[in-house]
């Protein structure tokens, strides 16, 4: 079996009362693509959240290739070759496509490699029309894909999205299917997401969120068959 | 795009050492100064504001600050190159500390503001409160709510005997407006200036993107100090005396009225509004029919209301509206870049 590349023990995350991840045990392989699915408020944005450093779990522990990275701050994570992209658009809408994709290629690249880079991001995403145009006049789809390039350029080995596909439709969807599976080809991902047609589309292995914990984790087919998975995505108790 | 703006700044050099020689014609050289140093001291809050997103409504701090330095160190070295040196040194070193507590501490914009007033309250309380014999920095004394007079004026570098005085004052602040404006020209565009003003727009991108934003912020908080400290010891040497009320939070309230009149997210917004709203009030302090506050408040209020932009985008909009009429043929893709002028960033 391949290399545990990112892995929680215990990992829990409190607000007040809420227990928003109640003692996640999760790990991850290399060249893995993972989809975490599980109805609203079942806790994957805020698992998402204390993996990329955004928030401070309230207990447990975080490791990504072996290194304890629990209390690390966001640009430290990211620093290690992590892409991030969270549920809410992130985007400079003031500055142009261009502007966007290069402040991420420039992190790791002088100028100049910078430039070519952002260009080839540019090639791979399919959005040279837009790229001289002002983020902020964007469409959401294309605001979607901008921000994806954004993770790109800094050539990651471990891409994390909260729900890439939200709010798109039709056209936009496929395109954002496409791209997910060419990142997949060069680095892990875990993608949260929230439509079954979309996770069963792009999905191998799947983990199943619910109050917090882990319903159950196996491949997308038994997963989407499963009794527990369908009670819970239409609001039965289980 | 980059060859257009950087002949637009060559262009508006040209101008402006044009006008450096014309203005002396029209008003008073001591005045001109003043303004200039004025123009330094709101660029320095339209860098970190306009550019960095970070509203400091202390930056008169860093003004009173860097004149306090400028006669402290003039009185005791007895020549103003090092006290120069140091009245630059000083504020921006405070900035970098006030900063890195503000930044790193994770402060919300919010209570950033309400820090930065405060602690220009308290150095305004602290310089009034200095008049005892105790109070002294070696040689200065710092003479409370009376201030300290009688410190060695600029000097030409290396003799200190051979004061800069009247008109060549005049040509040395207005010299040293231009560099400071091509200096942060460039460093807006550098790499550096870029992923500031990336951070202005969305902080949490850019350190999902993997930038110590603390870094980043901290530093460029201490340019603007630096800046506003150099204006501070330009208007020693003008004023030769310096007063607690150099701190007050009157000086801080004008200098962002300068910035928004002039326009936010630009360089030559703020020396505009220091300029026109300066010799406004120079002309308002003639008379006793109207009150000063009132009419620059109310010009505030007016601006915010129907030209929330500032002077500076408007007139550039104006400027390519006149030339879109009597040349160009293609209006579509020049009010593009009018758009985006407006918008700010990209218009310098
Ligand atoms: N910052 C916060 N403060 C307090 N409670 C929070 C906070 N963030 C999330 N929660 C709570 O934690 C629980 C999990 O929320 P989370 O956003 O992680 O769910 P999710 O699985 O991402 O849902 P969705 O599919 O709607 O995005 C919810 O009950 C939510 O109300
Ligand atoms: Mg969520």
């Amino acid at each position: 079996m391949s290399n545990i590349i990112l892995e929680t023990h215990n990992l829990s995350m409190k607000f007040g009362g809420v227990v928003a991840v109640d003692n996640v045990d999760f790990t991850l392989r290399e060249n893995e693509l993972r989809c975490l699915i599980g109805p609203n408020g079942a806790g994957k944005s805020t698992f998402f959240k204390c993996i990329t450093g955004l928030h401070k779990p309230s207990s447990g522990n975080i490791y990504i290739q072996g290194e304890e990275t629990t209390h690390w701050h966001t640009h430290e994570i990211s620093h290690l070759g992590i892409g991030i992209k969270t549920q809410v658009p992130n985007v400079m809408d003031g500055l142009s496509v261009w502007e966007n994709i290069w402040l991420s290629a420039r992190r790791y690249n002088d100028v100049k490699n910078a430039n070519r880079r952002v260009d080839s991001v540019i090639e791979r995403i399919k959005i040279g029309d837009i790229a001289k145009r002002l983020v902020g006049e964007l469409a959401h789809g294309q605001r979607q894909r901008v921000e994806l390039a954004i993770v790109l350029a800094a050539d990651p080995w471990l891409v994390i999205l909260d729900e890439p596909a939200a709010g798109m439709t039709g056209v936009d969807v496929e395109i954002m299917i496409d791209i997910i599976k060419e990142i997949n080809r060069h680095a892990a991902m875990i993608i949260v997401e929230h439509d079954m047609q979309f996770i069963k589309s792009i999905a191998d292995q799947v983990t199943v969120f619910y109050q917090g914990s882990i319903l159950m984790e196996d491949n997308v087919d038994i997963v989407l068959a499963d009794q527990r998975v369908r009670d819970v995505y239409l609001g039965r108790k289980v | 795009m980059q060859s257009i703006s950087q002949k637009r700044l060559v262009s508006g050099v040209i101008l402006a050492l044009l006008a450096m020689y014309i203005l002396p014609n029209f008003i008073e050289y001591s005045t001109l100064s003043l303004l200039i140093i004025y123009a330094i001291l709101a660029l320095s809050l339209g860098l970190i504001w306009g550019f960095g997103g970070i509203l400091c409504f202390g930056q008169a701090a860093f003004f009173g600050l860097g004149a306090y330095s400028y006669a402290v160190f003039a009185v005791n070295i007895g020549e103003s190159s090092i006290p120069f040196i140091l009245a630059i040194l000083t504020p921006a070193l405070f900035a970098l500390i006030l900063g890195a507590i503000m930044f790193y501490g994770k402060l919300s914009d919010v209570y950033l503001g309400v820090i930065t007033l405060v602690v220009t309250l308290i150095l305004f309380r602290f310089a009034n409160s200095t008049a005892g014999p105790e109070y002294a920095i070696g040689k200065a004394r710092l003479g409370g709510f009376n201030g300290m007079p009688n410190f060695h004026t600029l000097n030409v570098p290396g003799m200190p005997d051979v004061y800069i005085w009247d008109l060549d004052f005049y040509y040395v602040c207005f010299i040293l407006l231009i560099i400071c404006f091509i200096s942060l020209y460039f460093l807006i565009k550098s790499s550096f200036g870029r992923i500031c003003i990336a951070i202005g727009q969305n902080e949490q991108r850019i350190e999902l993107i993997g930038y110590d934003v603390r870094k980043y912020k901290t530093i460029f908080f201490g340019i603007g100090g630096g800046l506003a400290g150099l204006a501070g010891a330009l208007y020693a040497s003008w004023a030769e005396i310096v007063t607690p009320g150099l701190f007050s939070l009157s000086q801080s309230a004008e200098i962002i009225i300068w910035c928004i009149v002039g326009g936010v997210g630009t360089l030559s917004g703020p020396i505009l509004g220091a300029v026109i709203l300066g010799l406004l009030k120079y002309y308002l302090g003639q008379q006793s029919l109207v009150d000063n506050n009132l009419v620059i408040g109310s010009i505030l209020v007016l601006f915010v209301l129907f030209l929330p932009n500032g002077l500076s985008p408007a007139l550039a909009n104006l400027w390519v509206k006149i030339t879109v009429k009597t040349k160009s043929r293609r209006p579509n893709t020049r009010r593009k870049k009018v758009s985006r002028a407006v918008r700010g960033i990209h218009n310098e």
